[in-house]
């Protein structure tokens, strides 16, 4: 088979194994003409503010970019759940013709008293770039009216990729950060940042921090709060995950309130064991360095036994992953470690050059590295790899379906919880129940070898 | 008793919206064309999200091209754009159509499509399938001007007006039923086919989104109404156009005014006396009475309504969805026995209000209340007065559906909270039938879960 790849793409491609140095080209716009798996900055912006529950989150638009984000998310949360509505200016010809500062204002005047939220965000779509909205007054008077913050998100979908929209949402959420009261937080405390609380996994890692003695301020964003995030830089320290989407919050409150950061991944037993480690180093207490070791033996003996049984079955599979991030990637690369699998294949949405090297590194010989896949692409390499499990998002799944491949979601629709020890059990289930379902016998691609040796 | 509810309240926001993008329509019946794209001109974004959305319905690959522009191309213009993206996906898909649908962003900042292709067709060296350009079809669907729905329209009626010129006669039969499942559309085809006709159904997507399982991953689904066809359909002795709204008639509407093809508007043929007037429609067409296989089917479905009509008596229902499925709807709720006690949709088209009247007229007891333009905060709102004892309509409603603690049934698009959205029958005696067992088991279940005697026996 030819490789389907665009002779313009080719740097976005990389074979590990090989002697060239590598070099992979990214945070290209997406190519005109091809099918991007890409969203854009809105969708970037969106996607992290989201889980803030107790905020109104209104998209001013026409009605699409609001009506495809309405509860897509498995983000869940203990308390409101605004974030869980879908609001929108659902701007008309008119609106597009005159500007559409009068109903923005008219929109936040009927949402903000009916819903009462703590803080509304107010994201800015293609067309609002367009028409020239001054969001920044229209929110500031909005927010004098009502004695709420009300912070516009500069998310125009064309004016970059979902990169542009996690700088977006981190520019806003630093807007409230810095305004809390911060007295009672004690020294051993931490923010949760880059997890979305999906499948309710950061009251897994909240659980195991709190077992270990240490307080968390905010979780930015999964079961997100406005006056948490207020008094997040009362925190001694913030544990970003997912680096893409939260960092550059990070770096900000490191400048302008000397808050460290720590990188961290919860996926795998490995990255969450090292996680809880390089927490109780960075307070250098012995006390919680213990605690964290006998979390991890009690967890993992939890979790051994069933993992050993899985991976008996999983022992060789080949495995491709396709995920948002590449941070997450790593993670998945040792969890398929875990289970006796191979990567063949690893790609991300968005990771930039040093991410696809820290990649191509941590990957066997002949693993192929992508950046910013099409559907032709992804399906050449799927069957060349002759993969049997492939980890990606919503829009993925059909392409390993229809190829006769296992496939497992690790995006934001996921409804099972993937971090932590528990979570590298459930993901080894998932994995298992795929790969290692009778279908794959009967679909036409693996069939046919069968049939024909039936027929020999 | 509905006094200060009828009022209608007139939000500025919306909140959950009870529609989708034009541009998403239009993309829906792209897919339906024999080896076509979809191509959005606009942002990256756009193209993601539908794509996404789509797939979480028909569980099928749904590719969609965008020309994604970006800031400079949103200054200067989307055209280069447009006609480099065109070359990349014509030479890598092998395309034998392209259906170009714009998007808010390239409406507003004015690129004129039609001007663009022209340029692009004089320039440009590319290769589709068997060497040749694609047939470029571009719809404009702006989706600040209305819902997925018209986009849908839209969309066909661009493919009809650009494609099909006046022919010779004969003797097929067009087919336009409007967005309808793919197993509404293999039906009907069946349908014509028992009446010996020879149809042409537009957009016929019942395989490139609800294809069987293959051997590789096609780039370019296979089905799809073929191109050859839809260059004849102004010569086929008629037209069956299936929908009350202006937009539903549109191509139909073009096909009579420059083709001479004799129009039949249908109405969406949902439960019986639709299905009646589809099936007279047909006969008259045809010159041939009703197989007997169908008339068998329209028998079955009465002794069911008969076996069943006691489950349905005075039960109420809300119904929502696109304006022509939600009429379709409440005709055959009203011919069942069900009160239809609200009838509402995204959309704004003329004449909603009215067709739910007169559908409904001489069956039901209390008029039915019907709104237009509505969102799901406003139909969540209704239906805490009017106490519905179940629901009709895509997966969107169960929110409200959950609240109130009454069934869901599920028809229409999207439907992502259950499995085979795209294998429902609404239309026809199967469609009815289908509906008709889906809706009593609905509320017996509900009987039977809410009651704690645990009856084996409803
Ligand atoms: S409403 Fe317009 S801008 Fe938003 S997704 Fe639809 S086409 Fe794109
Ligand atoms: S690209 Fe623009 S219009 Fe499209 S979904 Fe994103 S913000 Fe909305």
């Amino acid at each position: 088979m030819s490789r389907l790849i665009f002779e313009e793409r080719k740097d976005q491609f990389f074979e590990t194994g090989g002697d060239k140095p590598f070099r992979i080209s990214c945070d290209k716009q997406s190519l005109a003409g091809a099918v991007s798996q890409r969203a854009c900055v809105f969708c970037g912006s969106r996607v992290v503010l989201y889980p803030i529950a107790d905020a109104l989150h209104l998209i001013h638009g026409p009605i699409g970019c609001a009506s495809y984000t309405w509860d897509i998310r498995g983000a869940l949360s203990s308390g409101p759940e605004l974030h869980r509505y879908s609001f929108s200016t659902d701007l008309g010809e008119t609106d597009v013709i005159f500007g559409g500062e009068g109903k923005l204002t008219r929109a936040l005047d009927e949402l903000i008293p009916r819903h009462h939220p703590k803080a509304a965000f107010v994201y800015s779509t293609c067309i609002v770039g367009l028409i020239g909205d001054d969001l920044q007054a229209v929110c500031n008077k909005a927010s004098e009216r009502h004695g709420i913050p009300v912070i516009p998100v500069m998310s125009e979908g064309f004016k970059g990729n979902k990169r542009a929209g996690y700088y977006a949402a981190c520019n806003a959420m630093f807007q409230l950060v810095g305004t809390g009261d911060t007295r009672d937080i004690p020294p051993m405390s931490v923010n949760l940042l880059g997890d979305f609380n999906l499948a309710g996994e950061i009251w897994i890692i909240r659980e195991y921090l709190e077992r270990m003695g240490i307080t968390v301020v905010a979780n930015v964003t999964g079961d997100g709060r406005v006056a948490d995030l207020r008094r997040a830089h009362g925190a001694a320290l913030n544990l970003v995950q997912c680096s893409g989407s939260t960092m550059e919050l990070a770096k900000m409150m490191q400048e302008t309130y000397g808050t460290p950061f720590l990188r961290v991944s919860y996926l795998g037993a490995d990255d969450m064991a090292q996680a809880l480690y390089d927490v109780a180093d960075f307070f250098k207490s012995q006390s919680a360095m213990e605690k964290a070791q006998e979390l991890v033996r009690e967890e993992l003996a939890k979790i051994y036994p069933r993992l050993k049984e899985l991976r008996k079955d999983l022992e060789g599979k080949r495995a491709a992953l396709y995920v948002g991030g590449a941070f997450k990637a790593f993670s998945l690369i040792k969890a398929f470690r875990l289970l006796g699998m191979k990567v063949m294949l690893a790609g991300s949405q968005t990771g930039t050059q040093e991410d696809y090297e820290e990649l191509a590194a941590i990957c066997e010989p002949g693993t192929v590295i992508v950046d910013d896949a099409n559907p032709l692409e992804l399906m050449t390499y799927l069957i060349e790899k002759d993969v049997d499990v492939f980890v990606g998002g919503v829009k993925e799944r059909p392409i390993a379906y229809k190829l006769g491949i296992g496939f497992c979601d690790h995006n934001h629709e996921r409804k099972l919880a993937l971090e932590g020890f528990v979570g590298m059990l459930n993901f080894a289930e998932e994995i298992h129940a795929t790969a290692m379902s009778p279908v794959w016998r009967f679909t036409p691609r693996r069939a046919l070898p069968e049939l024909e040796e039936a027929a020999a | 008793m509905k006094s200060n509810l009828a009022e209608k309240r007139d939000y500025v926001s919306s909140t959950n919206a009870c529609k989708a993008c034009m541009s998403l329509g239009a993309c829906i019946a792209f897919k339906g064309i024999e080896g076509c794209v979809p191509f959005l001109h606009g942002s990256q974004g756009c193209a993601t999200y539908m794509r996404r959305y789509l797939i979480s319905h028909f569980r099928e690959p749904v590719d969609i091209a965008s020309s994604s522009l970006g800031e400079n191309d949103a200054v200067f213009g989307g055209g280069p754009n447009l006609k480099q993206g065109l070359v990349n996906m014509i030479n890598k898909y092998q395309a034998k159509a392209v259906g170009i649908a714009t998007t808010c962003l390239t409406e507003t900042i004015g690129d004129n499509v039609p001007a663009i292709v022209r340029e692009f067709l004089k320039e440009a060296k590319v290769e589709g399938a068997d060497g040749k350009m694609p047939a470029l079809i571009q719809a404009s669907t702006p989706s600040y001007a209305a819902t997925h729905m018209e986009g849908f329209h839209a969309a066909v009626k661009a493919t009809v007006a650009q494609l099909a010129k006046p022919v010779a006669r004969h003797g097929g039969v067009n087919i336009l039923p409007g967005f309808v499942s793919p197993a509404d559309i293999r039906y009907l085809l069946e349908v014509a086919k028992d009446f010996g006709l020879s149809a042409t159904l537009l957009p016929d997507y019942s395989r490139p989104l609800d294809a069987p399982a293959s051997t590789s991953y096609e780039i370019l689904p296979s089905g799809g109404t073929p191109l050859a066809d839809i260059k004849k359909m102004g010569g086929a002795a008629a037209t069956l156009s299936f929908g009350w709204t202006p937009d539903s008639q549109g191509a139909g509407r073009d096909l009579q005014e420059r083709c001479g093809v004799c129009l039949h508007s249908l109405g969406l043929p949902i439960g019986l006396r639709r299905s009646d007037a589809m099936f007279e429609a047909l006969e008259t067409v045809s010159k041939r009475p009703v197989p007997a296989r169908h008339a068998d089917e329209r028998g079955r479905l009465l002794d069911a309504m008969v076996d069943g009509h006691k489950y349905l008596s005075g039960q109420r229902a809300v119904v929502y969805g696109e304006q022509d499925m939600v009429i379709g709807l409440a005709s055959f709720l009203a011919e069942v026995g069900v009160q239809p006690v609200l009838c509402v949709s995204g959309g704004r088209s003329a004449g909603f209000r009215e067709n739910i009247e007169k559908v409904t007229e001489g069956l039901v007891r209390e008029p039915v209340m019907a709104e237009a333009g509505v969102d799901f905060y406003r139909i969540a709102e209704l239906s805490r007065e009017l106490k519905p004892d179940f629901m009709v309509g895509n997966s969107k409603g169960y929110v409200v559906a959950r609240e109130l603690d009454i069934p869901l049934v599920r028809v229409g698009f999207p439907i992502h909270d259950r499995f085979g959205g795209p294998r429902l029958h609404h239309l026809g005696y199967r469609g009815a039938q289908e509906l008709y067992d889906r809706v009593v088991n609905a509320l017996i279940e509900k009987k039977q879960n809410d009651s704690s005697v645990g009856y084996g026996y409803i």
